[in-house]
């Protein structure tokens, strides 16, 4: 399905970005895993991608660094020859109640999660304009659209990443460039592991699917929304989290 | 260079060449927008070997200043 691509997933060392790369890499494309700290995480993936037969690489930078960023694009677009696909899934949270939340925690999060997806929509839409093709997906979250107590910075960021994502995409699909957000809901990795038992039985009362989703559920959307069979879909948030923003 | 980059843009926005004199205003006189100024400038890097600035870009309002840039840079 994305034989003969090149993709650029950020935040691929860990998570929902580490199956997103290795989706992707299962479907045929050339995966570049980038990462900002888990280097040993992002190796590692990298390695189990080669060994089941798929093509990958690895790109150390933190997306919320504008001119890191620029060197990361120019860099890959020279080495792979195009950069077909970006997932823009960098992200990090850091959690408090509005009226104690530090200025710096609020800062971080959108330098990353906002600004870092910026950056690389800023540096790699001119790669993508000369090839006149390529997709973004941009890894949102429900609480972008639904807000959530206790993480006023990080739903803002995730909001202002559907908003980018619509603006770009009405910015430059007549050239052939798609642009899409993925909203995920709750989802079974080591940051909901830690829930406790009662937190988590009534986080699945709000989920009318009654589970909680796998990374696999968003790798599968994302490859999806990476490919020609989403050829005439953009701009659009696509909600993977078991019907709870139905 | 002029006339390669007139033949440029006329390929990017699909009109006879012969329209398109070096002091045409690019948005105003063709209809140009951003984006085809983009497309025709990454058209223009490619063909010239040279790499444009991307804020420089928005600057540029006729062929005339294009070609005074990429001569800058081509000599440069």
């Amino acid at each position: 399905m994305l034989a003969g691509k090149v993709a650029l997933v950020t935040g691929a060392g860990k998570g929902i970005g580490c199956q997103i790369a290795k989706t992707l890499a299962a479907y045929g494309a050339t995966v570049i895993l980038n990462y900002a700290h888990s280097e040993d995480a992002a190796k590692e993936a990298m390695n189990e991608i080669i060994q089941a037969g798929g093509k990958a690489g690895v790109y150390g930078c933190n997306v919320a660094d504008f001119k890191a960023v620029e060197e990361m694009i120019k860099s890959l677009a020279k080495e792979y020859g195009s950069i077909d696909i970006l997932v823009n899934n960098a992200g990090i949270t850091k959690d408090n109640l509005t009226m104690v939340m530090k200025e710096e925690e609020f800062d971080a999060v959108i330098d990353t999660n906002l600004k870092g997806a910026f950056n690389c929509m800023r540096h790699v839409t001119r790669q993508m304009l000369r090839q006149k093709s390529g997709h973004i997906i941009n890894i949102s979250s429900i609480v972008g659209l639904t807000g959530n107590a206790g993480q006023i910075n990080y739903s803002a960021s995730k909001a202002g990443v559907i908003a980018m994502t619509k603006s770009l995409a009405k910015e430059i699909g007549s050239k052939g460039i798609t642009v899409n957000a993925v909203a995920p809901g709750f989802i079974d990795t080591d940051m909901t592991r830690v829930l406790k038992e009662d937190v988590r039985a009534k986080l699945l009362e709000q989920i009318p699917l009654a589970r909680l989703g796998q990374v696999e559920d968003i790798a599968e959307t994302v490859a999806f929304l990476a490919s020609e069979k989403a050829s005439y879909i953009t701009g659009q948030v696509i909600s993977v989290d078991g019907g709870m923003y139905a | 260079m002029l006339e390669k980059i007139t033949q440029l843009l006329a390929d990017q926005i699909k009109v006879d060449p012969a329209t398109i004199k070096p002091d045409t205003n690019l948005k105003d006189d063709l209809g140009v927008d951003s984006l085809d100024i983009f497309e025709f400038i990454m058209a223009c890097e490619e063909e010239f070997d040279v790499e444009i600035d991307t804020e420089e870009v928005a600057n540029f309002t006729t062929l005339a200043e294009v070609e005074k840039y990429l001569e800058g840079m081509v000599q440069g």
